[in-house]
């Protein structure tokens, strides 16, 4: 075979694909791993994990790197921030075109491209991402000292995130579409219980208003369907995740209604030989360690394929 | 005070000048070790081979003698981090707040140098 065919090609490099890198090339299979974005997935978007067995605290960024340099020392070959032109994953020998038309080939493919925060798509979002709006409190929360901003989401991050951001915040409004919290409920009493935070509910955002930076916005009560204007200065978005499935969508594999990638427990996919792990996956918990429970199976799965089939 | 990066860093205002003299094109990517810097910080590496006629540098956010990009008009706006600031002979060409993708910086590279 060519220098460009691999036994297995894994589509994303975050937990799940790291770790079925690794155990794939620990099981002398050839391996390729392609990103469209960072090593690491959302693994780097977290600044400190603390619930990984075994790690007492470790960053994102420096899990993702032991990972990494783990799937490298196997034998993996990693590819990031690159862009894929071309998928085709029916027929024996799976294909996976690039912008510069090379060409890699392989016997398994395994998916495990993520998913990425959920953006509103509304007007105004992309033009103020990073001039009044953003996606992560830790990172810019000391940006809005003093300053009246909203929460939008009613999950876990959005309540949790909303409390940090009291810190730095003279005001938070949290701004949710249901007229209750998808959180625990130890989140929602610490927001409700928290004196700088108010709540805007059955509400959605509908546009953002600036110049240069974010001036205000528009939402919409969807009880009343009134439309009201509030002036503020920054707004957090924390409305859950998203699978990035996009370059499959037109390919024969079977997405269900989220576009998330149904398997089953051996991460077989509609498609022979080509597998799906992490958070790309139809599944309910999310996690660093469910990640790599999904690499570890797709792994062995698609060995079986390789060496028996 | 310098990031754990693997970019080459400025470390103050006066290599920052000394940087903008010596090199007609420079990125400088001014942020800390969050999850909205580091994939720019590492685009910037993947794309140094490909760019040798750009240097690329980082700068921590939180050194005090980076107020030299903190405090540009160009960034007065900016409410995100990573600040990163493309330079032309000494002179900003464009500047991005937050996290960027690959094409997009590359689309600034090639757009300005």
């Amino acid at each position: 075979m060519s220098e460009n065919y691999y036994d297995s090609i894994i589509i994303g490099g975050g937990a799940a694909g790291l770790t079925a890198g690794i155990y794939l090339a620990r099981g002398k299979a050839s391996v390729l791993i392609l990103d469209t974005a960072t090593i690491g997935g959302q693994m780097v978007l977290t600044h400190q994990i603390a619930n990984y067995p075994g790690v007492e605290e470790v960053s994102g960024y420096q899990l993702s790197m032991i990972m990494r340099k783990q799937a490298e020392s196997f034998g993996c070959t990693i590819k990031s921030n690159i862009q894929i032109k071309n998928l085709s994953l029916v027929d024996e020998i799976k294909k996976v075109e690039l912008p510069d038309n090379s060409v890699f080939r392989s016997k398994t493919i395994i998916l495990a491209s993520g998913g990425r925060s959920r953006m509103l798509n509304i007007s105004g979002e992309k033009k103020f991402k990073g001039h009044g709006i953003s996606y992560c409190a830790t990172c810019d929360g000391d940006f809005f000292q003093d300053k009246e901003i909203i929460v939008v989401g009613g999950g876990n991050s959005a309540l949790e995130e909303a409390v940090s951001l009291t810190k730095y915040a003279s005001k938070v409004t949290i701004l949710h579409e249901f007229d209750y919290f998808q959180a625990f409920e130890h989140a929602v009493e610490e927001a409700r219980s928290n004196p700088k935070i108010d709540f805007i509910m059955k509400s959605h955002l509908t546009e953002f208003i600036g110049n240069e930076k974010l001036e205000g916005v528009k939402y919409k009560n969807l009880s009343t369907g009134e439309i009201n204007a509030k002036n503020i200065d920054g707004v957090f978005i924390f409305i859950g995740y998203e699978a990035n499935t996009e370059m499959f969508r037109d390919s024969e594999l079977k997405l269900n209604k989220w576009n998330e990638v149904p398997t089953n427990d051996m991460m077989e996919t509609s498609i022979k030989g080509v597998y799906a792990a992490g958070d790309l996956r139809q599944k309910r918990v999310r996690q660093v360690t469910t990640a790599v429970a999904d690499g570890t199976i797709a792994a062995v799965s698609a060995l079986g394929y390789i060496y028996g089939g | 005070m310098v990031l754990p990066t693997n970019l080459k860093h400025i470390a103050s205002a006066s290599e920052h000048a000394e940087i903008l003299k010596d090199h007609e094109n420079v990125m400088v990517c001014c942020g800390r070790m969050g999850p909205m810097c580091l994939p720019v910080y590492d685009i910037m590496g993947e794309l140094q081979d490909e760019y040798k006629h750009v240097e690329f540098r980082d700068m921590a956010f939180d050194n005090p003698e980076a107020g030299v990009i903190r405090n540009i008009p160009e960034a007065g706006s900016f409410m995100g981090l990573p600040f990163t600031i493309y330079y032309k002979n000494g002179k900003v060409v464009a500047a991005t707040s937050s996290i960027q993708t690959k094409e997009q910086v590359k689309e600034i590279l090639d757009r300005e140098f």
